[in-house]
């Protein structure tokens, strides 16, 4: 069974209340590549993730993945994670049991990915935040996507925490997975992105390999938005 | 003086030796409200849920009519299932005017409202929760809807028993459709009233205690439940 990928994403917009979020984007995802959505607030980076996941659908434009019926190839971990009253276990097993591919094994292998087995049996909604984050990508792994979109992972993390995230999502995407993220951290963007989408109010500005991103950005916004980084 | 000390006596002294006609009464009353509970609980959640995450025309007066129904005046209830189950009325057929099964279904339309008003305004707010990760997952409506119920199963808990405290401690509408017949269709509210106007204060009392005891009982679950929902399931 072929993959969804690559996508083409031609002429992709999104208006609400007589303002275009976005506007016009041309690009394309390809398999085996980590994908960082930057730009400053505002620019839609959220929304174009949204678009691509398809909780929403474009008013401009379209999405074409390589084959129908995207919705099950496909995981999205948000910003401040998700969890159901439940245990650890029972978070993951909950998303393997609605996308009828119930596995004990594949719940063991979701927990060791996140270094969760210890805390498998505990509610999951008291565990600290970066734990929680951790299960919410634990959950979305477990249901194989080959695709998985991550909103700002991190955005409420502290820094141990958050290096513990990127460990696990560079391990997702050195299993298969094509990761697809935003960020507001241009050091994770450096240690993650294999190439970067750059919008600015709407557009996008720059889709380029990451080294040559950082290194020589093309336009003066994306020079500006870097130079807004703290210097190494 | 001695009157209300000695009914005190006598009304300990019943609860102590478990007195069979005080028995009786006290599990004819639970029986019926229990029952009414797990009816209002069967009409009420599934139409929480409904007017929670339902989109069909006419929602918004839904909302607002059962929202008004939880304020009826359980004598008003009272009288209108008496017309329908009298001789006269629709339902008189059955027969079932003055018997615990009138009561039964008093007080669940009685409190059915209570658990879909306040189920729905639960629901309604996990459903924003949890909205965007039921949606990625691709969960089916149906699917959804249980989620939510699980998820809110300790506020729903607790709504069935502020709806059973509701129908356990109410008289008019028992009173009308019930009659109060002895060994039949007597409960704790409507033989307090009795006893009490035939000034037997002894067993007034005692179903007065055990009354006041049960709503204990239903507050006392309703902050053991909020305790286990804080350490196993926090908001």
């Amino acid at each position: 069974m072929s993959g969804i990928l690559p996508a083409r994403i031609e002429g992709l917009g999104f208006a609400a209340g007589g303002r275009r979020l976005l506007d016009g984007l041309d690009f394309a995802l390809r398999a085996g590549t980590r994908t960082v959505v930057l730009g400053p607030n505002g620019a839609g980076k959220s929304l174009l993730l949204r678009l691509l996941h398809g909780l929403l659908a474009p008013t401009e434009g379209r999405v074409h993945w390589a084959r129908p019926d995207v919705g099950r190839f496909q995981a999205l971990v948000a910003q401040r994670p998700v969890l159901l009253r439940r245990s650890v276990a029972a978070n993951i097993a909950y998303a393997l049991s609605v996308r009828g591919m119930a596995d004990d094994l594949r719940i063991e292998a979701a927990l060791d990915l996140a270094g969760l087995a210890p805390l498998a049996r505990r509610p999951a909604r008291v565990l600290s935040g970066g734990e929680q984050q951790r299960l919410a990508l634990a959950r979305a792994w477990a249901i194989k996507p080959e695709v998985m979109f991550l909103d700002e992972p991190t955005a409420s993390l502290d820094p141990a925490a958050t290096r513990a995230v990127e460990a696990i999502v560079g391990d997702i995407a050195a299993r298969g997975t094509k990761i697809v993220m935003t960020t507001h951290d241009l050091g994770q963007a450096r240690r993650l992105a294999d190439d970067v989408l750059y919008l600015d109010r709407g557009r996008l500005v720059e889709a380029a390999p990451a080294a040559r991103f950082f290194e020589a950005p093309q336009s003066a916004s994306a020079r500006a938005f870097l130079k807004g980084d703290l210097p190494w | 003086m001695g009157e209300i000390e000695s009914a005190l006596d006598q009304a300990l002294a019943m609860i102590a030796r478990a007195d069979p006609a005080l028995g009786e009464i006290v599990g004819l009353s639970l029986r019926v409200s229990l029952t009414a509970t797990t009816v209002a609980g069967l009409l009420g959640l599934p139409l929480g849920a409904l007017i929670a995450l339902g989109r069909f025309p006419g929602r918004g007066l839904v909302q607002v009519v059962v929202n008004a129904l939880m304020g009826l005046p359980s004598v008003v209830l009272g009288l209108l299932v008496y017309l329908a189950l009298s001789r006269a009325g629709p339902l008189g057929t059955l027969g079932l005017l003055y018997t615990p099964t009138a009561m039964i279904l008093a007080q669940s339309l009685l409190i059915a409202p209570i658990v879909a008003a306040l189920s729905a305004a639960q629901i309604e707010s996990l459903a924003a929760e949890y909205d965007e990760l039921l949606r990625s997952l691709g969960a089916g409506r149906g699917r959804a809807a249980l989620t939510l119920l699980w998820e809110g199963r300790f506020a729903l808990a607790t709504a069935l028993l502020a709806a059973f405290g509701r129908a356990i401690g109410e008289i008019a509408s028992v009173m009308i459709v019930g009659g109060n017949i002895d060994h039949v269709t007597r409960t704790m509210t409507t033989a307090i009233a009795l006893e009490t106007a035939r000034g037997n204060l002894a067993l007034a009392l005692a179903l007065g205690f055990v009354l006041v005891g049960i709503v204990v009982l239903v507050n006392a679950a309703v902050f053991a439940l909020r305790r286990v929902a804080e350490r196993l399931a926090p908001a």
